[in-house]
């Protein structure tokens, strides 16, 4: 009993902490993909936030200014994005991959330059991300590691949760939502009823820069304590699977992101204790995902318009 | 005047030109870069030049092309038949690991037996992988964006399962498959590397990778199979109205476009690496692949090109190091040429310039992109 209850506290939090970074990509995603933008480059954007982050945490000291500057860092790459396949009609597609080689490219490049090599120097604890509730609970005993494991977690964790309700919120909720929600159906009729797509579109691809960057920004800033070019490594791409797997809604996302956290949790608990094989134990959260679409989930709407560059007629 | 303008039209309506004016703009990008670092745009560009250009380092170009010839040959493939093949990476991996296996347990085999057979095994198993894929994506409507990424990694896994299995496994400490035979080995007599002073991993998979470009053309625009799959590309509900098996068109499509990124892995294996390391992150293979298709667009022969332009700045970049510019610069200047094929509409606008007398100038060119939009 005392070993389940221990064995599952470490699983918990091992879900926690895969399906932050991916959550708040996924989150981005959606903005994007719902307004009618394809965003493949969403790792490109993350690996700019991680760096960005961690590198403004390690010089000002302050891990809140450097989560920000990591968002905002997603958010230039965004525009980027945005500036092409918004403003230029660009294939989306073709663009994401640019950016997806762009922003590894020049935040690698800049890390050679400022460091000599392509890591950065670790932050130090009062630097990374804070864990909430920490000592709160007496960890002495089975329960209260049970607890110390699942709720003093980082405080970006509790933050994603609460912009997961948020962005639902906005999606469903609010007039932004609806009109965000139109843009990716039909772009036409939006522009007769005198929303600006190319605008909204604009605004969205940005904001899914931001919340992709503030992802990467607690895989350096939180998971591990410094930036290798080996912190995102496909990531982006799980995220991506993550939103097509919640059918592009934001609480589907979010029950994709605890579906692959909580595999990969379970890879980790699996790994320790099992015979089995640790490579076949990796490709769990793979396969379960895959397993469970065919079973549970099924088909995916993508947005009528998601890819087509909207044009303004005249 | 007249010339000048006519001269604009010319550049603004060429898509190669736009691409060679994409690549020019890359490396301007890359001089940027290179100017803030305070290191001498001459001296790195230099390098890369003359690194490529001689005979050996030449060689070395023709060597590292040939993956991403083929996987681009892949990925391109795909494109023109409506699927993205995001998954190439996987099926690479799996055509690798196959041709590794019938190498190493095959071994005693003949020359001319063993490396049709290891062709053969990855072409295969890349086709298996591509074909699940679009098998979920008929039978249960499962995006194949998202079963790729997924499969893309069970694939890494796999590999790395096989490559710890006692059989297949070293022999040695490495981390890593045995060695396959050289019966399955693709690489040039000693001698003859010797004597025309090639790169030590010169091999003849270099006509594998044109027979293949030529093949993949003559699939596309001469047979009705390749007619058939472009349709479904381009309208599936025309395609299908035509009286076209959609559902067979994309298993059909991905099992070419996966045996195409098998392919690549085998050549990859038999060619430069001969054995198979137990993976600590995913080589790329497959995202080289979608780059290079990109910059040839879609084209088999623009492919050709393109995979033997971005072999030339893989290897050209890894000498920049020696003259101390970070090998990342390559991925910056690849990625710029990228984002430039992306919004190359702002070449096509360059046929504005010079007519001051129209203040709305753009006018009609959005109008044909009016057009374009309704077309889709």
């Amino acid at each position: 009993m005392t070993n389940l209850v221990n064995t599952l506290g470490i699983m918990l939090y091992a879900t926690l902490i895969y399906m932050t970074p991916l959550l708040y990509a996924s989150l981005g995603s959606c903005f994007s993909e719902v307004s009618g933008v394809i965003n493949i480059g969403i790792e490109g954007m993350m690996t700019a936030g991680a760096f960005t982050g961690t590198v403004v945490a390690y010089f000002t000291g302050n891990p809140w200014i450097g989560f920000l500057c990591g968002g905002l860092a997603g958010a230039f790459f965004g525009m980027l994005h945005a500036i092409a396949t918004v403003n230029l009609g660009a294939d989306q597609t073709i663009a994401g991959t640019a950016i997806n080689m762009l922003g590894p490219g020049i935040v690698i490049m800049i890390a050679k330059v400022m460091f000599n090599s392509t890591d950065t120097i670790p932050l130090e604890a009062s630097m990374k991300i804070p864990r909430l509730f920490r000592g709160v609970f007496d960890t002495s005993t089975v329960f209260g590691r049970f607890m110390d494991n699942v709720f003093a977690n980082y405080a970006a964790t509790y933050l994603v949760f609460i912009a997961a309700l948020v962005v639902w919120f906005v999606f469903y909720k609010t007039r932004f939502g609806l009109r965000l929600r139109a843009c990716g159906e039909h772009p036409q009729a939006c522009e007769t009823l005198g929303i600006d797509v190319l605008k909204m579109r604009f605004a969205c691809v940005c904001i899914s820069g931001f919340l992709s960057g503030l992802g990467g920004a607690f895989v350096t800033m939180a998971i591990s304590n410094q930036f290798r070019p080996i912190s995102i490594v496909g990531q982006g791409f799980i995220a991506i699977a993550a939103v097509i797997f919640g059918k592009f809604r934001p609480h589907g996302a979010l029950l994709g992101c605890l579906l692959f956290g909580f595999c990969s949790g379970l890879k980790v608990v699996l790994g320790g204790s099992s015979g089995i094989d640790m490579q076949l134990i990796s490709m769990i959260p793979y396969v379960v995902t895959v397993i469970v679409l065919v079973l549970f989930v099924g088909k995916s709407r993508v947005p009528s318009a998601n890819g087509r560059p909207f044009v303004r007629a005249k | 005047m007249s010339k000048k303008k006519g001269f604009l039209e010319f550049v603004a309506g060429n898509r190669f030109i736009h691409i060679l004016l994409s690549i020019l703009l890359g490396f301007l990008v890359g001089a940027i870069f290179l100017a803030i670092m305070g290191l001498s745009v001459g001296e790195a560009y230099g390098r890369l030049i003359t690194s490529v250009t001689s005979l050996k380092g030449f060689s070395y170009v023709i060597v590292y092309s040939i993956p991403y010839i083929v996987v681009g040959l892949s990925v391109a493939f795909s494109f023109k038949t409506g699927v993205f093949n995001i998954g190439a990476e996987g099926q690479f991996v799996m055509g690798s690991m196959a041709a590794a296996v019938v190498g190493i347990l095959a071994g005693g085999l003949p020359k001319i037996v063993l490396i049709p057979l290891c062709f053969l095994a990855a072409m295969l198993a890349g086709a298996i992988w591509g074909v699940i894929v679009g098998f979920l994506k008929t039978k249960w409507g499962i995006n194949e964006v998202l079963s790729m990424i997924m499969f893309n990694w069970v694939a890494f896994y796999l590999s790395n399962f096989i490559a710890g299995i006692p059989a297949i496994h070293s022999d040695g400490t490495a981390e890593a498959t045995k060695n396959i035979s050289d019966n399955a080995s693709t690489l040039l007599s000693k001698d003859l590397i010797n004597s025309l002073g090639l790169c030590p991993t010169a091999n003849w998979g270099i006509l594998v990778a044109i027979a293949v470009t030529v093949l993949v053309w003559f699939i596309i625009e001469k047979t009705t199979l390749g007619y058939e799959l472009k349709a479904v590309g381009s309208n599936k509900f025309a395609a299908e109205y035509g009286g076209i098996n959609v559902n067979r068109s994309i298993l059909t499509a991905l099992a070419i476009s996966g045996a195409l990124a098998g392919l690549g892995g085998s050549l990859q294996l038999m060619g430069m690496g001969s054995r198979i390391s137990v993976f600590s992150s995913q080589e790329g293979f497959g995202f080289a692949g979608i780059v290079v298709a990109l910059i040839g667009c879609s084209n088999p022969f623009g492919v050709l090109i393109a995979g033997i332009f971005y072999g030339a700045l893989t290897f050209g970049g890894s000498k920049l190091n020696l003259v101390g510019a970070p090998t990342q610069l390559i991925n910056v200047i690849v990625g710029t040429v990228v984002f430039f094929i992306a919004i190359s509409i702002i070449f096509q606008r360059l046929r504005y310039i010079r007519k001051p007398a129209k203040p709305k100038a753009p006018a009609p060119d959005k109008k044909a992109n009016g057009k374009e939009a309704a077309e889709k």
